[in-house]
Parts: C-alpha cells; sequence; structure tokens
C-alpha cells in the first residue's frame, strides 16, 4: 500500500514512475542536489529568506478569489486560485526563487534553464538578476520565434537566451540543450528545472516549492467556509508544476477530488495533441520515467496544443502515478474548449487567463459539481502573454 | 573465449573502438560501414541505436541519429539487417543507444535478438547502476552480454570500483565531463587516465569523447588500453559516397 501520493521513495519512484535515469557525466551534479535538498530546504536559515521573497518579492499569499458570477453559471461554488497576481505573472517564480536559494547554498555561481513559452525562463532570469548571478537560457528556435515579447524579457533581465535547434526545436529540445550545458559545466552551473519533471530529486523539489499553493488554499479556505478541504481542485497539467503545487497537500485527503486538465490540442485523435496520459505510454524522458508521447519504436514524439505551456510530449512522474492509481481524474480541453473558457472568464469575472489555466476552466463543463460544492480552481498565470492568440480568436488584426 | 575478451588478450593497447550510427549516412549502410571498419583496421565497433532525444551526445551524432530515423531506422529493422552480420563481422560488436526504444521494444527481447545477431555487448547511458542492478542486470547476463558503464573524472573512487565490477567487457571513460565531440585539455585528461590507471581495475579502459586523430588516439592510448572514436567518423562519413574509401583514408590517419 503507497503510504504518500505527495512524496517519492528513497530512490525517487511514485509507485513505477520516477528514478533518474541519467548518464554518469550528470551524477555527480544530481547526486549533490539530491545529498542536500531537503536538508537545504529544512534550514531555518533558508525558509527566512524563501518566506520573505515570496511575500515581499513574488507578492504572496495570492488571494483565493470567490468567482460568483461563475459559479452561478456552473450551479456551484467556485474559487480561483490566483497565481496569475504572482511577480511575472504565473505561479513559475515560486519555484525559481526556491531554487536560486538552493543554487546559492550549494556555491553555483552560473544559471542554466530550459523554457517552452518562456514563463520559466523570465521566472528564472527574473531571480537570476535579483541575485546577481550569471543566466543562460535554453529556449526552441520555433519559440524564440513564437514568443517574441518573453525573449525581451529575459533579456532585459540580463539573461543570455541560446536557441535550441536540434530536432523539433521546441520545450524537449531546450531541456535536452540544457543538459548538455549541464553536462559541459560540471562545477559550477546549477540547473533550474521549470516543471515536476527531470530526474530525482526534481520533481520532489519542484512540487516541494510549488506546495505553497495548496498549503495557502487550504489556510484561505478555513477563514472562508470553515473548513480547509473543498471537494475538489482542478488545475492543468503539461510537466504538471502548477498541478503539482495545487494537488499537494489534498493528495492525501481522500475526500478531495483531484481533477487535471491535459491540453487535447485539436482532439486526442487528431494527431495534433498533447494530452500525454490519454496518449502516451510509460517511457523514459530527460531523467525519468512516466507517461510519454513516443512511436511503436520509442522515439518521442512531437507534442502539439495552442498553449505553449503545455506542449511537451510527457507528464511529471508524480502525475503519472496519480493516474494509473486513479487518484487523480484525468480531463483534456481542447484549443478551442480553451479558448472559449478564457473569454468565459473575462467576461463574467473581468480576468484574462493564460492559455494554461483556461484549459484548468474548460474542466467546470466537463464534471458537474452539486450546489453545495466548494471548487477550487488553479488559475496559473494570467493573459497578457496569449493577447495574440486572443486577438486573432476574435478576428482582429494582430 | 568471448570476443571482447579475445581482442584485450589478443592485443592489449591501443585498441581502436569505432562507432557509427546505424542507418547512417543511408538506412542500408549500417553493414557496409561495419564492413568498411572492419577491413580498415577498427578492433571493435560501437553500433549506436538512433534516437530522437540522445542527451549524452553532442550535435553531430544527434544529427546522425536524425537522419537514421527519417531513413526509416528503427530497432526491428536494425535486428533484420544484423541477421547475417556473423558472416563477415569478426570483431566485437556493442551496441549503444538510450533506454526509452530499448524499453518500448521490451528489454529482454531486445537482449535475446541482440545476442542472436552476434552483438557483444551494450552501452545505455541513461541506465543507472541501481536500476541496473536490481531490474536489468539478470536479463543482460541471461543472454551473455557484456554491459559496459561510464566513468568520468567527477567520478569518486568508491563509485568507479562499483561501476566497474558491474561492467564487464571494458570500462568507458569519458575523457572530460562532456557531450561527444568536444575540444579537450589533453593535460587534464591525462591526469585523470593516471588516476583510473593506478585503481587497478579488473576491466580494461576505453577512453571515450574528443579522439579524433591520431595525435589524441596515441595520447589516449598511453594511459588506456584504447580509444573510442565517435564523432569525428561521423562527421567524416558526412556526404560521401565511397564509404570503404572514406573509412579506410579516415582509419589510416589515426593508426597512422
Amino acid at each position: 500500500m503507497q503510504v504518500s501520493y505527495k512524496q517519492p521513495d528513497e530512490q525517487g519512484y511514485y509507485g513505477e514512475f520516477g528514478g533518474a535515469y541519467i548518464p554518469e557525466m550528470l551524477y555527480r551534479n544530481v547526486e549533490e542536489l539530491r545529498e542536500n535538498y531537503l536538508e537545504i530546504i529544512a534550514d531555518p536559515a533558508f525558509q527566512k529568506e524563501y518566506q520573505l521573497l515570496l511575500t515581499d518579492y513574488a507578492g504572496r499569499a495570492t488571494p483565493l478569489y470567490y468567482a460568483a458570477r461563475l459559479s452561478e453559471k456552473y450551479g456551484t461554488n467556485v474559487y480561483l486560485k490566483r497565481e496569475d497576481l504572482c511577480h511575472t505573472g504565473a505561479h513559475k517564480v515560486n519555484n525559481t526563487i526556491g531554487q536560486i536559494l538552493v543554487a546559492e547554498r550549494l556555491g553555483k555561481k552560473r544559471i542554466i534553464a530550459e523554457t517552452g513559452a518562456g514563463q520559466h525562463g523570465v521566472a528564472t532570469a527574473t531571480v537570476c538578476a535579483l541575485k546577481g548571478l550569471e543566466c543562460i537560457v535554453y529556449m526552441g528556435e520555433k519559440d524564440i520565434e513564437r514568443q517574441a515579447p518573453n525573449v525581451a524579457r529575459m533579456k532585459m533581465l540580463g539573461a543570455t537566451v541560446i536557441p535550441a535547434k536540434s530536432g523539433s526545436k521546441t520545450l524537449k529540445d531546450a531541456t535536452n540543450e540544457a543538459i548538455r550545458d549541464w553536462i559541459n559545466n560540471p562545477n559550477d552551473t546549477f540547473y533550474i528545472i521549470g516543471s515536476v519533471v527531470g530526474p530525482h530529486p526534481y520533481p520532489d523539489m519542484v512540487a516541494r516549492f510549488q506546495s505553497v499553493i495548496s498549503k495557502e488554499i487550504r489556510a484561505q479556505l478555513a477563514e472562508k467556509i470553515g473548513t480547509e478541504l473543498p471537494h475538489a481542485v482542478i488545475a492543468c497539467v503539461g510537466g504538471g508544476s502548477n498541478a503539482a503545487g495545487t494537488f499537494y497537500h489534498f493528495l492525501d485527503e481522500p475526500s478531495v477530488g483531484i481533477y487535471a486538465v491535459e491540453a487535447a490540442g485539436c482532439g486526442i485523435d487528431t494527431h495534433m495533441s498533447a494530452a500525454a496520459t490519454q496518449l502516451g505510454k510509460p517511457g523514459i524522458l530527460h531523467g525519468s520515467k512516466s507517461f510519454l508521447m513516443q512511436t511503436a519504436d520509442g522515439q518521442v514524439e512531437e507534442p502539439y496544443s495552442i498553449s505553449a505551456g503545455l506542449d511537451y510530449p510527457g507528464i511529471g512522474p508524480m502525475h503519472a502515478n496519480l493516474f494509473v492509481t486513479g487518484r487523480g481524474t484525468f480531463l483534456n480541453a481542447t484549443d478551442q474548449e480553451a479558448l472559449d473558457a478564457a473569454f468565459e472568464l473575462a467576461k463574467l469575472e473581468g480576468i484574462i487567463p493564460a492559455l494554461e489555466s483556461a484549459h484548468a476552466l474548460a474542466a467546470l463543463n466537463k464534471v458537474s459539481f452539486a450546489k453545495d460544492d466548494h471548487i477550487v480552481v488553479c488559475l496559473s498565470g494570467r493573459g497578457d502573454k496569449d493577447m495574440e492568440t486572443y486577438m486573432k480568436a476574435m478576428g482582429t488584426k494582430v | 573465449m568471448s570476443r571482447l575478451k579475445d581482442v584485450f588478450a589478443k592485443k592489449g593497447k591501443n585498441v581502436l573502438n569505432v562507432y557509427c550510427t546505424a542507418g547512417f549516412p543511408q538506412v542500408n549502410s549500417t553493414l557496409p560501414v561495419m564492413q568498411a571498419l572492419q577491413d580498415s583496421g577498427a578492433d571493435i565497433i560501437e553500433l549506436g541505436m538512433p534516437y530522437s532525444d540522445p542527451l549524452a551526445d553532442g550535435e553531430v551524432i544527434q544529427n546522425s541519429s536524425t537522419i537514421a530515423l527519417q531513413g526509416g531506422m528503427t530497432l526491428s529493422l536494425l535486428f533484420e539487417q544484423l541477421k547475417p552480420m556473423r558472416n563477415q563481422i569478426h570483431i566485437p560488436v556493442v551496441l549503444m543507444g538510450y533506454m526509452n526504444p530499448v524499453l518500448q521494444y521490451g528489454f529482454e527481447k531486445f537482449c535475446a535478438d541482440a545476442a542472436a545477431a552476434g552483438v557483444d555487448g551494450l552501452i545505455l547511458p541513461d541506465l543507472p547502476p541501481f536500476e541496473f542492478e536490481t531490474t536489468y542486470k539478470a536479463i543482460v547476463d541471461r543472454y551473455g552480454l557484456s554491459f559496459i558503464f561510464l566513468v568520468t573524472p567527477e567520478t569518486s573512487e568508491t563509485r568507479v570500483r562499483k561501476l566497474d565490477a558491474l561492467s564487464s567487457g571494458f570500462l568507458y571513460a569519458v575523457s572530460s565531463s562532456s557531450t561527444t565531440g568536444n575540444e579537450k585539455d589533453f593535460a587534464a585528461v591525462e591526469q585523470y587516465l593516471e588516476r583510473l590507471q593506478h585503481y587497478g581495475l579488473n576491466n580494461p579502459v576505453l577512453v571515450g569523447f574528443g579522439i579524433k586523430d591520431q595525435d589524441t588516439f596515441s595520447r589516449a592510448c598511453k594511459y588506456a588500453n584504447g580509444a573510442i572514436i565517435g564523432s569525428a567518423y561521423i562527421k567524416a562519413l558526412d556526404g560521401q559516397t565511397d564509404l570503404a574509401a572514406t573509412t579506410r583514408h579516415f582509419i589510416k590517419n589515426v593508426l597512422g
């Protein structure tokens, strides 16, 4: 019997998923982190600095907002966890603040990161500026073209953005290039991974840093409705970092429903999708075993979603375990359903969500909740970065 | 005596292991390239199984893998191509690749087919010793295959000894902690190789990464049983049509 869904075993396994499938060239770096991360995070001086930065720099606690008109529309009580109000516009900064403090304590001088849409790259460039550390962000050549404003933000923050020109030239290739950089710079470099993916201990470390989301939700619900436990929590999943944070402190509370929403792209059966649990099989990518979209021959397939943040062929090992054990319910939303949910939230609540978060909102159409239920949706990011897509959807000339 | 043991027993020093990517430069050139390597004087062939995301390799090898995959190379096709291998290839052949395609193929079926084709050993850089010991070693042993681990300058003595104990055939010493194909500061490499020499390991040591010509080959061989050439050979093959002549010329330059 599994003791906890939250944390992996000593070897980094959540059930059958996780581990550290890394070449020997990465062993010392990953081992150094594995041996030290729990102790570093538990250190009171670390916690003091981390909490202070979350409060004064990132703007936490983020509000838990009762969305009255959305609630009325869906005949239940919907709360939005407003990660979109974090500094840099998304939950990503919760993790990069944590990891930069770990990097500092390990004496690292050079920070590398991968990014897809650029949100994690911006959050990493931000904390590197904060700490005066060199920052190199790998980004797929295709994504650099698609996400020019975030590339400019990273550069303005002092980061060097290096195009990943190998393979499909998107997020998975940027991750490959970041890993290669780490192999070539084994002494002074720290790799800040942006999601609950990668070799152990990354999925656990990132989940711990993002778990502040569900910690706050519990306290905020207690204040608002007199109980810490909602009926359900809903979050979108690409790699799954905002979902890990939203679910974390509810995973071992069986009464709380866990809903993960993947990107269906043009539809599950269209070969233009990113729903890794629906289309993938167990496999190994970027150092851990999880669900992976791949050909019959085990080559990694290129995912598709309108949302660059969900455009990843795998999923974090924690989520793979939630999927196979049935602890989590895995839904998916198409590009169109996400767009509809984004426009609905804008009109009903005056909030423009990120396209990623709009996938989570789309779940409200897919699950029926009772009138007295309390449902928390993680609004992981704000929609500024997606205005070009929204303008296209409105038929506005860009 | 196994082919790998045999080659080290007979030669001991200056063992030349050359890497080639299956299905590169053309999907059907796997065996012709291996034949050319054997004819030109290579002692061991490291045959790369192409993968979409080869993160322990550099750009040159990734590009060759992409070309092979675009040409239609798969593990099934590779084992089909390798069926008549032992009619013509007499030197040891080691398969190198990544875990995901092997898992999809089925680890045991993979080992069975490799052994049936006359493959001598496996290098799977993203299979760590913990998983190897607990899950896969018994299968590899059952099919009589060697398994070769990598060590780097950052690998501690204790861990080098553990990886040596788990390896058979030879130990693969990465000449610097770097993906394949980078230039090296050979002085630092030599120090590291000397350190390995002093450990008195069970397995012969081959140096990989950064070996590209006679100078780097002979320097590596001073401190090890031989060396592995990868990216430099793949670069030489790129765009060539006369694979035999290209290979002959390349190996001649290395051996002098």
